[in-house]
């Protein structure tokens, strides 16, 4: 069936089944690859996309749950890297092998919308199924309250 | 694993530009061409207008010098190492290099021109150092010759910095002289002797990653983003026993679902160059598992469609296999010490006679599971066959070895296979494989033509792994009177990782990673010291992974080692430092974890401190655990203190975080990860059960440097995994008075009173 999703702001009529997961609707349907498949059922945040503001498993989100609704995957998180986010991941040089930090990305940015300063517990609590087998989880941590700092400045 | 030091003459023999540069056209660059990486790291992150002046780096017209990475990049920052080395050389503006991976048809087709290209043994950086330097280092020279000809001075009178050539009055630029260089040939003799560290001005110090600015913004292409016009998807199902084989399938029942376009099998009577022998053992490197495929529009309908397929399979050899039956046909090698499969190790002094008349004997047993590498990035490679060529994308850990992998299957000439080599979510080891790059062969070459992306659901990339082998251990130690070993006696039975894939590596029957530590290898000095190995292999394919031997061995020695330190009333610090010949290297890193940790052996009940070190891939690592523990037996990790001597390091920030990410690695293993085996197949199929660590559960992690210098070069990607396999069980005991000899420690009750 014909679905018409709203990603980064644009519109997109995909003809697949409504169960879809939004995830594989992003990926092939749409082709913004940013946004990883990890797991299928939750449990490692690397499809972790924002819808209406708020973070996501679009693993385990059907795509059909998403129309009418804004997405911003990775790709639509800025225009040019300067998310607080991006900006301190950069500067503490946060990724290893990279696959899964769109996911922590898009996840830590929708933590600070809603805690512009988290603290370790809100990081320890908001994380608690996001999994980094690189273990970058020193300098997330880190980088987060980096973020936090950035934003307050700006 | 060889050292592949190069000499001066194979690297001119081989690394000439090709066709004494080229040029190709001139555009406005890209956002993605002024990247220092292109998004597809094949691809030029440049428009190419300049010169080769050897196989390693170009020089574009504005001076943009783009090195060639022959490793892959995995998360260990290769990418940025191996261009910091070429460039130390060089004497070129740092901001003006660029990177791209090195191309292994080009590698297959001339005589590897990019040496090592195959990942692996933390050997990124310690196994190409010298000829990289060599590269940065001959390349300016040719530059320098070139402005030394067109000036007419000589060449000892010029000097290079900044990419930028003088002489007396006369300038130029790397970009004005590229194309002469590259055409210079220069008699062995000549070609300029490389930098010693005391010369170095870049490597040692802390770069930033050249490819962090592509994995913040989800521009890096892994395996599973390529997409290549027309391309198919391809989903998977094997035999949930390795070395099964299908015993009935329909695929008639789900060719009809949407967006399917084929329904395929491989193995026996299926497509595939099988070489499956139910009597050797499954899943060599030349063969493939039996499974079934589907063929699809989308990764959702194949994967979907491919899931509805009615399929039944037989188990093969290893149908009824368990956890148990695994270790019981271990432990009955294991504990009896005649049994016919032991092959001497080390036989020194007289363990038995040592240990008959010592005052205190201590025995001990200790186990470690099966593990599958959970990388982020499940298992995936796009293969697309035309007429005399053909293309893969992927990531691979040995580039060369898939492109080997592909034309055997194809039955086609190494020569017209192209790899496309992209980031990596992970390797471990894992990505060395190229099972899967085998079977999108064989699918794409069925399919004919259209490009096809084989992706394995998280699901089989986790069942269908190759493993970290099972290992277990029998210690038996005497100490005299005063407290000192004076026998040992160790017997090592496991799964050969070699005899499996490389048994031409053996030696005198020995598989050398299975007994790192624990042979000749051990630091510690003792008199009476007899260790015996045996196979006990199982129809599980084992592979490497992070630090290898080192990611279970530490875990059994140096937790005896605390045993016998705790029976001898003695410091565990000073019980291992008193083992320590004066002259040990280990000396020093002991002595700088203990000092930066505030090792102390007193805590009160509750809390604890382990110690333990290990040698792997060229490094010293000791490492202190600080713990607490609750009554009831939550256990909270304080931090862990790391002291490393590898030598040397090129990107300082990069080692502090290979220390941190092996820790992650060394925990999940130590707390969570146990691979279930039941009738022969894994239990565990995804990250619900197979645990990994969360950020709520990361403790401090402190790196100390206690480089050595001198001539060490060690590895850093896994080498600092193993210490922390002892360290931290220790540490629990020092808190508990419990011993941790199997893993998982979730398995442990570790509540005290």
């Amino acid at each position: 069936m014909a679905l018409t999703l709203t990603v980064n702001g644009t519109s997109h009529t995909v003809d697949v089944e409504s169960e879809t997961p939004l995830l594989w609707v992003i990926r092939d349907n749409i082709g913004l690859t940013g946004t990883k498949y990890g797991c299928g059922i939750a449990k490692c945040g690397a499809c972790t996309v924002h819808i209406d503001g708020r973070a996501a498993r679009s693993c385990t989100t059907k795509a059909s749950a998403a129309v009418g609704k804004s997405i911003t995957t990775i790709e639509g998180l800025s225009a040019d890297s300067s998310h607080p986010i991006q900006v301190a991941w950069v500067e503490q040089d946060v990724p290893q092998c990279g696959y899964c930090q769109s996911g922590w990305v898009m996840s830590a940015a929708a933590l600070l919308s809603k805690r512009a300063n988290p603290s370790d517990f809100d990081i320890d609590s908001e994380f608690a199924d996001n999994i980094c087998r690189c273990g970058t989880y020193q300098r997330i941590r880190s980088a987060i309250h980096r973020a936090a700092e950035i934003a307050a400045a700006a | 694993m060889t050292h592949h030091e190069i000499s001066r003459r194979k690297f001119i023999a081989t690394s000439a530009a090709a066709g004494g540069g080229m040029v190709i056209g001139f555009s406005i660059p890209t956002a993605a061409q002024s990247a220092a990486i292109n998004n597809n790291p094949w691809e030029s992150p440049t428009d190419k207008d300049g010169e080769e002046i050897n196989a390693w780096l170009t020089v574009d017209r504005d001076g943009t010098v783009t090195i060639r990475v022959g490793q892959a990049e995995m998360g260990q920052g290769v990418f940025t190492s191996l261009p910091m080395i070429v460039a130390e050389e060089l004497q070129v503006d740092w901001k003006m290099v660029r990177a791209e991976y090195a191309d292994a048809n080009r590698h297959v087709r001339n005589d590897n021109v990019y040496q090592r290209m195959s990942t692996g043994g933390s050997g990124g950086v310690r196994r190409s150092r010298v000829y990289l330097q060599q590269a940065g280092a001959s390349a300016r020279e040719r530059l320098k010759e070139a402005a030394a000809q067109a000036w007419g001075v000589a060449r000892s009178t010029v000097t290079a910095k900044d990419s930028v050539l003088s002489s007396g009055n006369n300038t130029g630029t790397y970009a004005e002289f590229a194309a002469r260089a590259g055409a210079i040939s220069f008699a062995e003799e000549d070609e300029p002797a490389i930098k010693t560290p005391d010369q170095f001005t870049m490597l040692g110090t802390s770069v930033a990653r050249l490819d962090t600015p592509m994995k913040v913004n989800g521009a890096a292409t892994f395996g599973i983003d390529v997409r290549v016009p027309g391309m198919l998807y391809a989903a998977i199902v094997h035999s949930p026993t390795p070395g099964g084989v299908l015993k009935s399938w329909d695929a008639d029942a789900v060719r009809g679902l949407p967006g399917v376009v084929d329904v395929l099998r491989l193995g026996p009577g299926g497509i595939g160059n099988l070489t499956y022998n139910p009597d050797e053992v499954p899943n060599r490197v030349t063969g493939i598992t039996s499974s079934v495929v589907v063929v699809a529009d989308t990764y959702y309908h194949a994967q979907s469609a491919v899931d509805q397929l009615p399929v039944t399979w037989d188990a093969g050899p290893g149908g009824g296999t368990t956890n148990a039956s695994i270790q019981a046909d271990a432990f009955e090698i294991l504990h009896n010490p005649a049994h016919e499969a032991y092959l001497p190790v080390q036989d020194e002094g007289d363990a038995a006679g040592a240990i008959a008349s010592a005052a205190t004997v201590l025995e001990s047993t200790y186990t470690t599971p099966y593990l599958e590498h959970a990388c982020m990035e499940p298992m995936n490679c796009t293969v697309q066959v035309t007429d005399g060529r053909v293309d893969a994308w992927g990531g691979f850990q040995n580039a060369p070895g898939a492109l080997g992998i592909v034309a055997d299957e194809l039955g086609v000439e190494q020569e017209t296979v192209f790899t496309h080599q992209t980031f990596l979510g992970d390797g471990f080891g894992l990505r060395s494989r190229n099972h899967e790059v085998r079977e999108a062969a064989a699918i794409a070459g069925a399919i004919g033509g259209r490009p096809v992306k084989l992706l394995w659901s998280r699901e089989e990339t986790m069942s269908q792994g190759k493993y970290r082998p099972f290992s277990t251990y029998y210690f038996k130690g005497g100490l005299d009177s005063n407290g000192k070993l004076v026998g040992y006696e160790n017997r090592i039975v496991s799964h050969s990782i070699f005899h499996h894939q490389i048994p031409q590596f053996m030696r005198d029957g020995l598989d050398s990673v299975a007994l790192e530590g624990m042979d000749a290898r051990m630091p510690y000095t003792m008199p009476n010291k007899k260790v015996n190995w045996a196979m006990s292999n199982t129809h599980i394919p084992p592979q490497w992974w992070r630090s290898v031997g080192m990611s279970q061995n530490p875990f059994g020695l140096e937790s005896f080692l605390d045993e016998l330190a705790h029976a001898a009333g003695a410091d565990p610090l000073q019980f291992r430092l008193d083992m320590l010949p004066e002259d040990s290297e280990f000396l020093a890193p002991y002595k700088i974890v203990a000092e930066k940790s505030g090792w102390n052996s007193n805590l009160p009940k509750g809390q604890g401190m382990g110690i333990a070190a290990s040698e792997g891939f060229g490094s010293i690592i000791a490492t202190v655990a600080k713990v607490t523990v609750s009554r009831r037996g939550q256990l909270t990790i304080d931090s862990i203190d790391v002291a490393v001597d590898c030598g040397h390091t090129i990107n300082t920030d990069s080692v502090e975080a290979q220390v941190q990410s092996s820790q992650v690695t060394a925990l999940s293993s130590l707390l969570f990860n146990e691979m279930t085996i039941e009738d022969g197949a894994m239990v565990e199929k995804n990250f619900d059960t197979y645990h990994q660590l969360k950020i709520s559960q990361m403790p401090q992690v402190n790196t100390h440097m206690a480089l050595s210098g001198g001539e060490k070069w060690g590895g850093m990607g896994e080498p600092s995994t193993g210490p922390l396999l002892a360290a931290l069980p220790n540490a629990i005991f020092a808190a508990t008075g419990v011993r941790i000899k199997s893993l998982p420690i979730r398995n442990h009750d570790l509540s005290w009173s």
